[in-house]
């Protein structure tokens, strides 16, 4: 293949956790020829890696679904659908028994076997080896950096750098699964150090929408030098420097909870004591997460016993709600051919303004996943891959710079960038005025990037990541500030709400001149009546 | 962070390199590989949990590289000790799992422990100081 790899696929799936695998297991059942391309090692890539993600599990006993469902629908704050609530229950019920063979499934303690969680590590070797025997061809350290299009708009495939052999790559595709995560905007989050936003840039210079980006304000609790996972601190207590009890609302407070233990980081340094941590939990930790007590034991910190200074990693987007739009039931975006799943996608269709937490989540990237894939292969077969077709490459920022190249510092940028964004006085008390000067901010670092940021073999990883994350910030900024209302996750210090008149999702996009607007025209969201 | 690959223990497989998510290794020239790109070491453990010569060490503090003491290191038993807590050195066996249902009741169990000394604190001090 010489100094370029040069591929043709039915199916492109960018990306290389959860969605991203079911994506490729189900265009490869289709019959589709698939190629799997991450930006890391599909079986380590991303957040479910290093986690152990439940699944939203639900019987399919009389009225159990439809109670369920209800119940969700009710903290969604008017922004989910029950039609997508109901597909995802029934398709993580019927799939996840399909792994048998794979994943190890254990008791559930009642006799039964435990299907709806599975841990990270095990889960995602699961999925690589599925993926491999469906036929999907997977392609390690082949993070792509920008999509092709057609003439006609419609998507190509992508093109990208092998980090290992040192080359470009491009691939033709039919259809394009982008299942690249969500974006924690560098905050250290375990897991999440490749979710930069890669697929929400690469699809808004397709001409694809977002929607819901204003909900990503989510954090999880860890030590403040490890981000573990987060099931040791639920009954945690925390105290400030003098060692004075600060008092804090529980977990179910939920942002009652991140604005007084925010409150009082930015105060000062804040310690948590797990003295009061179940006794089962106590011995058994270890066999659950391994990798939740090893950073305690490697510093020499008895878990449960000695205390330690906590801080709260930004998930942004991750646990946030906002993504790619999705415009039918297939999990395609505003552009032809391209497929959206798991955190890439928004997640309002699940959850609306409350985040999906883990379990919903999971349900969500697995389904997502299934039926892009599915859906990106049925568009393949009737259309073709088109590899013969002329195609153009449409990555701008961080490869191509608008103005003259000069050295561009991505650690700065990233750190501006986090200032504005999962800074907990700019997350937790939202205003007008605050959103305003952040966007000024986050307009001044986009337009360094893209006018200056030069980039050339493997340093092009680095530099798209840097414009992922300011673009993403600045959508999650626009939206904040255009959502003029506290609804679920976006909670506004200046504003009200929810309100009736805004009981609609908010799109976002564009690169350079970044815009919004109340997606007022949905067929499967009723409108709301307001008085004139 | 990554701290340390052990040469005398590692078997030169690159096992590490090709599963590392965020691309910090690169393979050696002769023998272990080289921690390439420390900066984007998330210390998540994977390269620990893949190394079947258990020669890798990573450190507990995702902010900063630590001294590394070898002899240390290896008297201390923590080498391995993560494969073997995920059951990953007994391929043939699946009972490292039969714990895993309990951590959405033992969640629960933890938020219910914090609820409820929240409640009994704020029942407790109606009009009194603290």
């Amino acid at each position: 293949m010489g100094d370029r790899a040069e591929l043709a696929a039915d199916v492109l799936v960018i990306g290389g956790g959860m969605a991203a695998a079911w994506a490729a297991i189900s265009a490869a059942r289709a019959g589709a020829e698939v190629v799997l391309a991450d930006k890391g090692f599909v079986g380590t890539s991303g957040v479910t890696a290093t986690g152990g993600p439940n699944h939203w599990w639900v019987a399919p006993e009389p009225g159990k679904r439809e109670k369920a469902i209800e119940e969700r629908y009710a903290r969604s704050f008017g922004l989910a659908e029950k039609e997508w609530m109901a597909r995802i229950i029934d398709a993580t019920w019927q799939t996840l028994p399909q792994l048998a063979g794979y994943y190890p499934f254990g008791s559930d303690g009642r006799g039964g076997t435990y299907y709806s969680g599975l841990r990270g590590p095990e889960y995602m070797r699961a999925l690589r080896r599925f993926a491999i025997d469906a036929g999907v061809r997977v392609l390690d350290h082949h993070p792509a950096l920008e999509l092709l299009l057609n003439g006609d708009g419609t998507v190509a495939g992508a093109a990208g750098y092998d980090r290992l052999r040192r080359r470009p790559w491009k691939i033709r595709a039919g259809g394009v699964v982008l299942a690249t995560g969500g974006c924690s905007f560098r905050s250290g989050l375990i897991g999440s150090h490749g979710n930069t936003g890669d697929g929400y840039l690469m699809a808004a210079e397709a001409g694809a929408e977002l929607s819901g980006m204003e909900f990503n304000t989510a954090y999880s609790l860890s030590p403040a030098w490890n981000s573990t996972r987060t099931l040791p601190y639920p009954s945690a207590r925390f105290f400030d420097a003098e060692g004075d009890e600060l008092d804090i609302p529980p977990p179910s407070a939920e942002a009652e909870q991140l604005r007084a233990l925010g409150a009082a980081m930015l105060r000062g340094p804040v310690y948590a004591d797990l003295g009061d941590a179940p006794p089962l939990l106590k011995r058994i930790l270890a066999r659950i997460q391994p990798a939740s007590p090893t950073p305690f034991e490697r510093k020499g910190i008895r878990l449960f016993d000695d205390r330690f200074e906590v801080k709260l990693f930004g998930e942004g987007t991750v646990r946030g709600i906002g993504g790619l739009r999705i415009i039918d039931d297939d999990c395609q975006t505003t552009v032809r051919g391209l497929f959206a799943a798991g955190d890439t996608a928004t997640r309002e269709l699940i959850a609306g303004a409350t985040s999906g937490g883990g379990a919903q989540n999971s349900a969500w990237a697995l389904t997502s996943g299934l039926i892009a894939g599915a859906s990106a292969a049925a568009l393949a077969r009737s259309d073709g891959r088109r590899a013969a077709d002329p195609a153009r490459a449409v990555g701008m920022a961080g490869l191509h710079p608008a103005s003259a190249p000069r050295p561009v510092d991505d650690a700065a940028i990233i750190a501006g960038v986090q200032a504005q964004t999962i800074a907990y006085d700019k997350a937790l008390w939202r205003s007008a005025t605050s959103l305003a000067a952040s966007q000024t901010v986050l307009d001044g670092l986009w337009s360094e990037l893209a006018s200056h940021r030069h980039s050339s073999g493997l340093d092009q990883v680095a530099a798209r990541e840097t414009a992922a994350i300011t673009a993403t910030a600045r959508w999650c900024n626009a939206a904040a500030l255009a959502r003029n209302e506290n609804r679920g996750m976006h909670r506004r210090i200046d504003m009200a709400g929810p309100t009736p008149e805004r009981e609609y999702r908010l799109l976002t996009g564009g690169l350079d001149d970044v815009w919004t607007r109340y997606e007022t025209d949905n067929p499967h969201r009723l409108p709301v009546e307001v008085a004139a | 962070m990554i701290a340390h690959i052990f040469e005398e223990l590692c078997d030169g497989c690159n096992a590490c390199v090709a599963v590392c998510p965020t691309h910090v290794l690169d393979p050696g020239m002769d023998g272990a590989p080289v921690i390439a790109r420390l900066d984007q070491c998330q210390t998540c453990f994977m390269c620990e949990l893949y190394c079947e010569t258990d020669a890798i060490y990573v450190g507990p503090d995702q902010r900063v590289a630590e001294p590394v003491d070898a002899d240390a290191i290896r008297a201390s038993g923590h080498l391995g000790r993560l494969r073997k807590d995920y059951g990953w050195d007994r391929p043939d066996r699946t009972d490292h799992l039969a714990d895993f249902w309990q951590l959405g009741p033992l969640l629960r169990e933890g938020a219910e422990i914090a609820a409820r000394r929240y409640a009994d604190r704020h029942a407790d001090a109606p009009g009194q100081p603290g």
